[in-house]
């Protein structure tokens, strides 16, 4: 890597990669990638373990192994460090290695604050997992945070609550560093509508995340001072609502599963249609569909409080608000297809990944669907039809466009092609698996098991023990994924500049691995 | 897209940030052993703080002075100004989750925890009889923190109106005389706005003892008084940053920092002022005339 940076203008050195001081102090944007993505994936193991905890004690009814306190808190930190811990920086890490390259720039628009991004997140976790060993345990109340009952948390309370601030501090950073970037840095010619839509999706994923984040920090103060300083925010003997948080919380939270989902929508954009031979079907409509999806996101919020004794208007409201989503995102759906309708199309594994995200995808938005319906939301809140849904969109839908987006792209950033047959041997594990450990979840909750429970009837148990056979099965799948990254790094074969016969777009321009200085001299774009 | 002779400045490596982590992790960690009755909880904020300001004093430092040496060209000047835009959004959007908490106690939770509409039969089994009205029985059915009066719009708070709208207009007199380099009534606007907004402090703080000891108003008065405070004191919170930032470009401007040309320094904290300008007047409406 070092021989491509000597021609550089600018008179650095690119620091030996074992040097602490190089990851801690960089400003660079593909170091602060790989420090995201690399975190990303400690993440997601520590987030898979708990996962299995629950899974464990889910195998079979009655209690086994875990407390219910120590279960819940499972289920609370597991959704945590799989949001804010995970997803959120996976797609920020994808952002930092792709968004300079993809629009001619030489890097990030404000590195310090890059770096500040990153470096706030190992703390902010250290801090929220310690939580897990003070008295009264980690927070158990679930990730929504619903008070009263989060109320009730030991020590931890504060040190979560704060952790939550510390997180929000550097999603806006981030995506503040994000907009600066896409307005400010594209090369000359590289006009709005000549963006890669990866670009476009996280372009109004960081607006989502400037406009939300506040939203969460403000709601969880309120907490805060609603259990040390006396105030009534959330008390209704003081005149305040405990519902009240629960329509902060979702408007920041609708808001925040578009954020965890919008990015993915780039990403297998950018993939489908060079696996098809074909460039990408209805480029203007996916922008517009984007920018739709967006706003719709603030005006669905209540559709997760459907429960919470509202107006009938409101309830009508939110529910024919959230069915118009499928829109926006149904034009998503068929644009993909319609970019592989008679396309030369081959399946290797950044394919399949993004095959297996539009069906399963679209499974969980049917469901979305389906909860979107107030009346039978009734029967279906808070059941395990509810962890069906959210998991069929963010683990075959976020985790798996984000596999493969590492798949699509590690060849440029590292210079090496990975292994094609463990590719596809991980997306085979990983799409039966996952679709054994959260289809079944669809039946369970029909049937009325709830959710964030650690015991449940008999007649739930051959679904549970299934889902906890898939979930395993999925958690081990994901090693061979670590190995295959690792393996391409250290002794992958060397890649092409173009890596992929039909890949579009300026990052394919570079070298591989490209430059530590993405662009120094801004590319003319046609 | 301007593209100036000398290119984009990228730093190479920074420790401010890791140290700005390890300052407000510091805090954070003493404040949450503060609010569990640890005893070096508070020694701990304020370790904490130190390290924060020293980041702070650090890193504005080290860009005020590549700033100094014309290290940054039109298009990093560029990227400043999308950055402090961007942030006083998330600013707006803080500030809003606050009002939106006002305007729903005032239209939802008070009225039905009064009976009307849906909140009838909580009123009938609950809370019989009581009958919330804003602003004098706002703090709930249980009359959390006791009777209070509330602070009429026509006093004090019309003054710091008048305070903060007219530290508006001086600051832009100032920001006029820069640009046509009029170098000491520049000065001289900006003593005058740093001195509104801080006679607008010293008002609020007569106020809030004022309120704590003669009107029986405290953050603890339900609802009326949770809203109340966090708003008016966030706020406060604001316009004592943006004075300390004021403070800071003043002693920039007699350093003689700024050309008519390029001051992006002064104009973001003018941003930030007119910022905090519109949300004082969001609160004159919301908080207390209305």
């Amino acid at each position: 890597m070092s021989t491509v940076a000597t021609d550089d203008h600018h008179d650095d050195h690119q620091e030996s990669p074992y040097s602490i001081k190089r990851w801690v102090f960089t400003t660079n944007h593909k170091d602060i990638g790989t420090l995201y993505l690399w975190f990303s994936f400690i993440m997601f193991l520590i987030g898979g373990v708990m996962a299995l905890i629950i899974r464990t004690e889910l195998f079979e009814p009655g209690m086994q192994f875990v407390d219910p306190q120590f279960f819940n808190s499972m289920t609370t930190m597991h959704a945590i460090i799989m949001v804010f811990g995970v997803v959120m920086p996976a797609f920020t890490g994808l952002a930092n290695w792709l968004i300079p390259m993809m629009i001619g720039a030489t890097d990030m628009a404000l590195p310090r604050m890059n770096n500040w991004s990153f470096w706030i997140l190992p703390f902010a976790f250290a801090m929220m997992m310690s939580t897990l060993f003070m008295d009264g345990g980690g927070p158990a109340g679930g990730w929504t945070l619903y008070p009263p009952l989060i109320l009730q948390t030991g020590d931890a309370f504060p040190f979560v609550i704060l952790a939550i601030h510390f997180m929000g501090l550097s999603s806006i950073m981030g995506a503040i560093n994000v907009i600066a970037t896409v307005l400010n840095m594209r090369a000359p010619g590289m006009t709005l509508m000549k963006m890669p839509l990866f670009v476009w999706t996280w372009l109004i994923t960081a607006y989502l995340l400037i406009a939300v984040m506040p939203v969460l920090a403000g709601g969880v103060t309120m907490l805060l001072t609603d259990k040390y300083f006396l105030t009534s925010f959330f008390n209704a003997a003081g005149g305040g609502d405990p519902v009240l948080f629960q329509h902060i919380f979702w408007f920041f939270g609708h808001p925040e599963v578009y954020i965890l989902i919008l990015p993915s929508f780039g990403v297998i954009s950018s993939i489908i249609p060079t696996f098809a031979r074909k460039p990408l079907f209805g480029y203007a409509s996916m922008v517009y569909a984007t920018g739709s999806i967006a706003f719709l996101s603030f005006i669905v919020w209540a559709h997760h409080m459907f429960t919470v004794g509202m107006p009938l208007a409101g309830e009508l409201f939110f529910m024919f608000a959230t069915m118009l989503i499928a829109v926006p995102t149904g034009v998503k759906v068929f644009n993909w297809v319609a970019t592989m309708w008679r396309g030369a199309m081959t399946f290797e594994t950044p394919m399949l990944f993004a095959l297996g995200f539009i069906i399963m995808f679209t499974i969980g938005g049917f469901s979305g669907l389906m909860l979107a319906l107030a009346p039978v939301d009734f029967q279906y809140h808070d059941t395990y039809f509810v962890v069906a849904h959210f998991h069929y969109v963010l683990v075959p839908g976020s985790v798996f466009a984000i596999i493969a987006a590492v798949y699509y792209w590690l060849p440029k950033w590292c210079g090496n092609m990975y292994n094609e047959g463990l590719g596809k041997l991980h997306f085979w594990l990983s799409t039966i698996f996952v679709n054994l450990t959260f289809f079944p979840m669809h039946f369970v909750g029909l049937a009325g098991m709830p959710r964030r429970i650690p015991d449940y009837a008999l007649q739930f148990s051959d679904y549970n023990m299934m889902a906890t056979v898939g979930a395993f099965g999925f958690g081990f799948a994901q090693l061979i994924f670590l190995y295959v990254v690792i393996q391409a790094i250290r002794s992958g074969n060397k890649a092409t500049s173009q890596v992929w016969e039909n890949a579009e777009g300026l990052e394919w321009t570079l070298a591989s691995p490209a430059p530590y200085h993405s662009f120094t001299t801004p590319p003319v774009v046609k | 897209m301007a593209h100036a002779e000398n290119s984009y400045y990228i730093p190479h490596g920074s420790h401010w940030p890791i140290v700005g982590s390890i300052g407000v992790c510091t805090l954070m960690v003493g404040f949450a052993n503060f609010l569990n009755n640890v005893s070096w909880g508070s020694p701990t904020m304020l370790v904490g703080l130190a390290i924060v300001l020293f980041m702070v004093f650090g890193w504005f430092g080290t860009v005020i002075r590549e700033n100094q040496k014309d290290m940054y060209n039109m298009q990093v000047d560029m990227s400043f100004r999308w950055g402090m835009f961007w942030f006083i959004f998330s600013e707006v959007m803080f500030f809003a989750v606050f009002f939106g908490s006002l305007f729903y106690a005032r239209q939802y939770s008070i009225p039905w925890l009064s009976g009307e509409g849906d909140g009838i039969s909580t009123n009938a089994f609950l809370w019989e009889g009581y009958e919330g009205t804003w602003p004098t029985d706002a703090n709930g059915p249980a009359n959390i923190g006791g009777d209070y009066q509330h602070i009429p719009a026509w006093g004090l708070p019309a003054l710091n109106t008048a305070l903060l709208l007219t530290s508006g207009v001086t600051l832009t007199w100032a920001h006029h005389a820069l640009k046509a380099n009029h170098r000491l009534q520049l000065i001289i606007g900006l003593f005058l706005t740093i001195a509104l907004g801080v006679i607008f402090m010293f008002v609020q703080g007569y106020e809030y003892i004022h309120a704590y000891r003669d009107l029986g108003l405290t953050l603890g008065s339900g609802i009326f008084g949770a809203t109340f405070f966090m708003l008016t004191g966030f706020h406060g919170f604001h316009v004592t940053l943006g004075a300390i930032m004021l403070i800071v470009i003043l002693f920039r401007c007699m350093a003689g920092h700024f050309t008519p040309e390029r001051h992006f320094g002064f104009e973001a904290v003018a941003w930030y002022w007119h910022f905090v300008d519109v949300v004082w007047l969001g609160l004159f409406i919301f908080v207390y005339m209305i």
